[in-house]
């Protein structure tokens, strides 16, 4: 019964921080561009003559 | 490196904001060109590109105009058009419904963990700080997160009518209102965890639903935006001035320089030229025009100046009349009632009979009150329509992925669901069967001849030349060298080559078939056109055809061409359909019975897309016809059309399924609730089994699209 006195509050403590870090990357236009985040990783970061592609 | 987004920056303020669609974009290549090629214009501060959205954001010096913009991505090889500022307005109801959605998995979560405890055995002053800290957390999210349904069922009572959402409101008010009556009086179930793992599974649907409508854009907008937005008015005096689309009047005469777009409708008063007036007749072939021709506002003057006498004028030129049409089309779609719907109306009245009937039940039965509602209120959260909510929803949201891997874009689920009902369809021919670009057969024309075609080609900006050069180019020709090329409006391009006379003109005898002639000295050859029919539109089809729907041809260009093409493909086809005739073939079909599902790409055919039961345009289509259809299909084959026609059918069949098992669920649960043997623990198991039974049905559907 202790243990809980503790254990409760940081799993209620842990969740609602999901919940905010999951509202603030929404909030952040995080979710605006799914299809575009999974290609940019493709981009080179290089800007050399090379780059065109 | 990625160019950096748009945050703020002290100077922000000086900075304008332009967007521009580019519909081009497909890959991570092009978000680096795009993003590339407008850093390097000169007083571009940031470029963002959004790849679902096919937009670009710049942020800019307010000098540069978006004419610039438009250019320097022409100059890398993407064809872009301005757009306004893009309200953000139906995108922000989505987003609501995802972060209650979040509000409720996280509640849902939170509460499980201390009812499991519960149903483990805790008892006593456990049980009752368990159900307090339940109530603390539950209360907030229900709350915060049944608003989305809470507001919908309170505003079909006060039109006094019922839907889905009011079982579900009042389902969840009722069990969280009991539960915290049992709490308070130390009661031995609290219905916390089943309220909002409700709400939870409900907003799952909700948001599956949601994904699947596309942003929505102004259509009407972007119809008229094609129009050429200023003028050059003609004075008495015979001075010029540039007089904005808005305020011209008819009877003033206006110059039109070649590459302009008309920016109303009007009589030829001078001047010889060839237009482009494919948005409105869907005609592929420039039309030759001359003194005392008809020009529409939209059209493009491809050649020579003409003198334009202005007849009709912004709302009552002929492209705004099909942007009225196409929305006057569209308003009678909006009244197709969805399956979900339709189920709903059949539903809600059995549920709150059967939760009245439980009450006044165990009432004379001899239960007091108290039992007699928690009865009551058992009914009404079992047969609470979880699976019935995601029954739809998960089955089109798995389908239309499995379509887009295909190709093809589904707008809504009820897009879906009127596909499925169609039963005849009807295909424009220019752009739509085929690829819609002029396609120059060279087989026969000789190797030291090309080089000149080439350069005579790229000399002119007909269609025919362009596309001519395109060919050529594509062959690795390169151009020779030609001196004083002259342009004659209608007739084509002459110069001098190797001091020998060479031109590039319209073929001296007209056999219908679109044609180009290449003099050298004395030398000629006829370099015939052919929009090629997309590779596999015999099959598609036929697939079309094996899936029970009858296809025909209806479409704005000439008879013999449209004969021709009817023919290879074994169909019927009508030509010369102008788009209000193209309508009324619709709406005639429709009241015959039929339920057309019309492909189709023009702006002339906009306002048959928006009039047919469901409509699939090209993604090469104006963003007008887009707008008014139903699903896109991109690249150069037809079969992602007729896999639509059977994926749509297949879903429908899931989707019945789905119903069927929702039905059969309740047929088992209702008895339960009635005769008082629900707890908690019964109604939490019932609902996730039967949610996951449905979502694991609708993922059957991932190969619907073969």
């Amino acid at each position: 019964m202790n243990a809980l006195v503790f254990l409760i509050p940081i799993a209620l403590g842990l969740g609602a921080l999901g919940l905010a870090a999951f509202f603030w990357s929404m909030r952040n236009g995080q979710y605006e561009d799914m299809e575009g985040a999974a290609n940019r990783i493709l981009i080179d970061d290089e800007e050399g003559p090379s780059d065109d592609r | 490196m990625n160019a950096p987004a748009a945050i703020d920056r002290p100077k922000a303020a000086e900075l304008a904001q332009t967007r521009l669609t580019i519909p081009g974009m497909r890959c991570a290549g092009c978000i680096a060109k795009v993003e590339r090629g407008l850093m390097a214009v000169e007083g571009v501060d940031a470029a963002r590109v959004n790849l679902s959205a096919k937009q670009v954001t710049v942020s800019h010096a307010p000098s540069i105009d978006d004419l610039v913009l438009v250019d320097a991505l022409d100059a890398i090889g993407f064809e872009a058009q301005a757009i306004g500022q893009a309200a953000t307005g139906p995108h922000a109801a989505d987003r609501e419904l995802t972060k209650a959605l979040a509000v409720a998995g996280f509640g849902m979560m939170n509460v499980m963990l201390l009812s499991v405890s519960v149903w483990a055995g805790a008892d006593g002053g456990t049980r009752e700080v368990f159900h307090w800290l339940s109530a603390a957390i539950a209360l907030p999210v229900i709350a915060y997160a049944g608003r989305p349904f809470f507001s919908s069922a309170l505003k079909a009572l006060r039109r006094g009518r019922t839907n889905m959402d009011v079982p579900i409101s009042l389902g969840v008010l009722l069990a969280t209102g009991l539960s915290l009556y049992e709490t308070a009086t130390g009661g031995a179930h609290a219905y916390f965890d089943g309220a909002t793992m409700l709400l939870f599974f409900l907003l799952a649907g909700r948001a599956l639903d949601a994904a699947m409508r596309n942003r929505t854009r102004s259509g009407i907008a972007a119809l008229l935006s094609r129009m050429g937005r200023h003028a050059t008015v003609i004075a008495q005096d015979g001075s010029t001035r540039r007089v904005a689309a808005a305020d011209l009047e008819p009877g003033m005469l206006t110059l039109v320089a070649a590459g302009d777009a008309l920016a109303a409708d009007g009589i030829v008063e001078g001047g010889e030229s060839a237009i482009d007036n494919a948005m409105v007749t869907g005609e592929s072939a420039p039309e030759g025009i001359g003194p005392g021709d008809r020009v529409l506002a939209g059209c493009v003057n491809l050649q020579a100046p003409i003198r334009v006498r202005l007849t009709a004028v912004a709302d009552d030129t002929v492209i705004a009349e099909i942007a009225r049409l196409m929305e006057d089309a569209g308003q009678s779609r909006s009244q197709y009632v969805r399956i979900a719907d339709r189920a709903a109306r059949l539903y809600a009245p059995v549920v709150h009979t059967l939760a009245a009937l439980a009450f006044v039940g165990w009432m004379i039965a001899g239960a007091g009150w108290h039992q007699s509602l928690v009865i009551a209120i058992a009914v009404l959260i079992i047969t609470c329509p979880c699976a019935m909510g995601l029954a739809v929803p998960a089955a089109q949201v798995v389908a239309s992925g499995a379509l887009l891997k295909k190709g093809l874009l589904v707008k809504d689920g009820s897009a879906l669901e009127r596909l499925a009902e169609a039963d005849i369809a009807l295909f424009d021919k220019t752009g739509t069967l085929t690829l819609g670009e002029p396609v120059a057969q060279l087989a026969h024309v000789d190797a030291h001849a090309r080089p000149v075609a080439l350069a005579l080609a790229q000399a002119s900006h007909h269609p025919l030349s362009r596309a001519l050069a395109k060919a050529l180019a594509a062959q690795g020709v390169k151009p020779a060298g030609i001196s004083s090329p002259e342009e004659i409006a209608g007739e084509g391009v002459f110069a001098m080559s190797e001091g020998q006379r060479v031109s590039l003109t319209r073929p001296l005898t007209d056999g219908g078939a679109t044609a180009a002639e290449l003099h050298i000295a004395r030398q000629c050859w006829t370099i015939p056109f052919h929009d090629a029919l997309r590779p596999d539109a015999g099959q598609a089809i036929a697939r079309i055809a094996q899936a029970g729907l009858e296809s025909r041809i209806i479409s704005g260009d000439r008879d013999a061409v449209v004969a021709g093409v009817a023919a290879d493909l074994g169909i019927s086809g009508h030509g010369r359909v102008s788009p209000q005739n193209k309508l009324a073939e619709l709406e005639r079909l429709k009241s015959a019975g039929y339920l057309p599902l019309m492909v189709g790409d023009g702006l002339n055919d906009g306002p048959a897309l928006a009039a047919a039961h469901v409509s699939i345009a090209p993604g090469t289509a104006s963003d007008a016809s887009q707008q008014a259809a139903d699903a896109v299909f991109i690249g150069d084959k037809l079969m992602p059309v007729a896999l639509a026609v059977v994926a749509a059918k297949r879903t429908m069949r899931v989707v019945r399924q789905n119903f069927g098992f929702a039905i059969a669920y309740n047929v088992f649960a209702i008895p339960l609730a009635l005769t008082g043997m629900v707890t908690p623990l019964i109604a939490a198991v019932a609902m996730s089994v039967s949610s996951l039974v449905v979502v694991g049905n609708s993922l059957r559907l991932a190969g619907a699209a073969r």
